[in-house]
């Protein structure tokens, strides 16, 4: 390989030298900000200038935000700012918590809330079951000696990285009704369906879709936790005659269980958050069949005519005590898998 | 093909002249049947899309669909500006002729024989079955660009991805930086506060956000877009915890060299820190990228659209025009795919050891 350098090896270097110059020159130019204001603040309060641009955006659309969020759902009407909407303390909560029958969206003053908070509770349900269930085979079939791995990790990762609005095209693509898969139900002799006029059938393939989309991320964070068990472990089981059934349920389950609460918490965080690709695959339908509660809030702070900010804040502070509660759990545990979760 | 299939039914530690192979099991049939459906399930949707992106808007209205990409054939006839498309069809002594089509009428087509264009033939349109043959439909991607503003969703895009790529790393690593090389009154707050909002999406605070862009004046700006998503928590966290690992001799080094803490942080600290720096630019390309419901929300003029939102905008309308839809959905996830193709270990690796994730 050594010799003269090919063209592509000068451009490389050239590019490498280019990046350099404009890096060291963009640098120097904050420097004539930093440089005089080290003289001005000395060496240890730099640090206050050093975190200053990250903690201002942080302050201005994540802190300050966070806590507007609250005054916001205590107020009503259509107007965005706060010193003309008038203050109605808990009535948007009241609102939002009637019921005569919690049973039955429908009988509730906000039955789209509702409706919302029952498909999310059914669709984290069934995603996160299914979601551990398949990472986990997936991880453990990934694990075995096997040709190819890295390969075969990085198909089931592939999807993880597509954007939401593609996952849901490529999928709304094939469901519909003219769509490859009622051509291939037809080719086996059934009759075709209309998934997406169907609510049960419509959220069952919101749910495999999420599946199909993230499990990769999910398998890759249990593939790590797996090859992180000594295999002495499974050498003594060996010698001490298990069956492969045991060693799962009495080694690998065990040593398992810290990597697999934080798939479980992370899945439920994530799952309870879901909007993009559902929202583009179905649009909450039919009907309001797989509208989850992310897009409740949007729609009812930004997908109307007349907007209903208070409501769409009382309603995301809710969503907000739901998440701080699983963060909180996460955090608990977290402790303990340190190893697997930075 | 002995080979190929000696390389298929491979398995690990074991290789020609190793001894005799052991035999098949059915954990390792179940396992490699398992991994080909992977294959098929994970990639199959995509390839699916891919063809279909290359199909006319005829051959996608067809039921049910051709796995390839087919176009009918047309040739040139004497006295005719365009060309014609080509039929074969079935005559009266059961022979078969190739014949171009004029026009149809009703259930009668008026077919020409492209040798002898003068004899116009009257054919019913049963007798007459399409010639086709596998042809790339490239111009849906090229009237695509064309149409729908996809050049102006693809500019915006990329400053998007780019910008808050590089005001991310550079306020992130600034704020990493000072939380993780100095001791000030406040540090561990600072940093407990920005642990604590580590699981706070942007989704929860939609209406205040939105009204901080709108006091701005961010409203169909690409600022709007950049900048509340700039300061990830993810990130600084990420960073601190590398840059901790740095010895703090080297920065004295230098301070004895007589460097100002800004040449410090650029010439010393940001090279040592460039894996971290490479893994958290790579989360931010992919949640850039593919962020939906922010832009949506800040951009309501198409002129500002990222390629989400377009995209999200055309597969909307009423009369969904598949074939531009599908073409402009391969273009969007051609750049991540090739990011992917890439840095495919690297990103795989960073993911599993730092557990982070757009």
């Amino acid at each position: 390989m050594a010799g003269t350098p090919n063209a592509f090896q000068r451009a490389n270097a050239l590019v490498g030298r280019a990046t350099q110059r404009v890096y060291a020159l963009t640098m120097n130019a904050f420097g004539l900000v930093m440089e005089p204001a080290q003289k001005l603040l000395g060496v240890r309060r730099m640090a206050y200038l050093f975190v200053l641009p990250n903690l201002l955006v942080f302050g201005i659309f994540i802190l300050f935000p966070m806590l507007l969020n609250v005054y916001f759902a205590m107020t009503e009407g259509g107007n965005l700012f706060p010193q003309d909407r008038p203050f109605v303390g808990a009535a948007n909560f009241e609102r939002l918590y009637t019921c005569t029958d919690y049973g039955d969206p429908n009988t509730c003053l906000e039955d789209r809330f509702w409706r919302a908070a029952r498909n999310t509770g059914v669709f984290v349900f069934f995603q996160v079951s299914g979601m551990v269930l398949v990472s986990l085979i997936t991880s453990m079939v990934l694990n075995r000696k096997i040709v190819a791995r890295g390969f075969f990790r990085s198909v089931y990762f592939y999807p993880v990285l597509l954007s939401p609005v593609v996952v849901a095209l490529i999928w709304k693509w094939i469901l519909q009704r003219d769509g490859v898969l009622n051509a291939i139900l037809i080719a086996l002799g059934l009759d075709p369906i209309n998934f997406m006029l169907d609510g049960t059938w419509a959220m069952t393939w919101v749910i495999l879709v999420s599946i199909w989309a993230h499990m990769g991320f999910y398998t890759l964070i249990l593939l790590a936790g797996l090859q992180s068990i000594p295999n002495e472990l499974y050498d003594a089981g060996a010698i001490d005659g298990t069956s492969t059934l045991q060693a799962f349920r009495h080694i690998t389950l065990p040593l398992l269980m810290p990597t697999m609460m934080v798939v479980l918490v992370l899945s439920l965080i994530r799952a309870v958050q879901m909007f993009d690709e559902v929202f583009v695959l179905t649009g909450g339908g039919p009907g309001s069949a797989t509208m989850l509660m992310v897009q409740y809030i949007y729609m009812t702070g930004f997908g109307t005519q007349n907007p209903r900010f208070g409501m769409a804040a009382a309603a995301s502070v809710t969503l907000g005590a739901v998440l701080l509660v699983a963060t909180l759990i996460q955090l608990r545990l977290g402790q303990g898998s340190e190893r697997h979760l930075a | 093909m002995s080979a190929v299939a000696r390389f298929l039914t491979r398995r690990q530690h074991e290789g020609p002249g190793r001894g005799r192979a052991r035999r098949w099991s059915v954990a390792d049939v179940l396992t490699y049947g398992y991994l080909i459906a992977g294959v098929l399930v994970m990639f199959g949707p995509v390839a699916w899309l891919v063809l279909s992106s290359f199909k006319t808007q005829a051959n996608l209205l067809e039921f049910p669909p051709t796995l390839l990409p087919l176009a009918q054939d047309t040739a040139v006839v004497d006295g005719h500006p365009e060309p014609l498309p080509l039929f074969d069809v079935v005559q009266d002594d059961g022979s078969t002729v190739r014949l171009a089509q004029v026009r149809r009428i009703g259930l009668v087509a008026q077919m020409v024989d492209p040798v002898n264009p003068d004899e116009v033939l009257r054919v019913p349109i049963e007798r007459r079955t399409p010639v086709r043959n596998f042809r790339l439909a490239t111009e849906n991607y090229i009237e695509s660009f064309g149409r729908f503003n996809f050049a102006t969703y693809l500019r915006n895009s990329v400053i998007v991805t780019i910008g808050a790529t590089l005001i991310t790393l550079i306020i992130n690593s600034m704020a990493a930086f000072a939380l993780s090389k100095y001791r000030f009154r406040g540090r561990n707050a600072i940093f407990l506060v920005i642990i604590a909002t580590l699981m706070i999406p942007i989704s929860v605070i939609l209406v205040p956000v939105y009204l901080v862009i709108t006091q701005v004046g961010w409203i169909n700006s690409l600022w709007g877009v950049i900048i509340p998503g700039a300061a990830t928590p993810t990130g600084v966290f990420l960073l601190r915890q590398y840059m901790l690992t740095i010895p703090d001799e080297l920065l004295d080094s230098g301070r004895i060299d007589g460097a100002s803490e800004w040449r410090i942080y650029w010439q010393i600290v940001l090279p040592l820190a460039a894996p971290a720096l490479a893994v958290l630019a790579i989360f931010s390309v992919m949640w850039r990228w593919n962020d939906f419901l922010w832009p949506l929300i800040v951009l309501t003029r198409s002129e500002f659209f990222t390629l989400q939102v377009g995209l999200n905008a055309f597969q909307g309308e009423l009369n969904v025009q598949w074939h531009y839809v599908l073409a402009m959905t391969v273009l969007t996830l051609l750049p991540i795919t090739v990011v992917f193709s890439l840095l495919q270990r690297f990103i795989t690796t960073g993911i599993a050891s730092t557990g982070v994730k757009g």
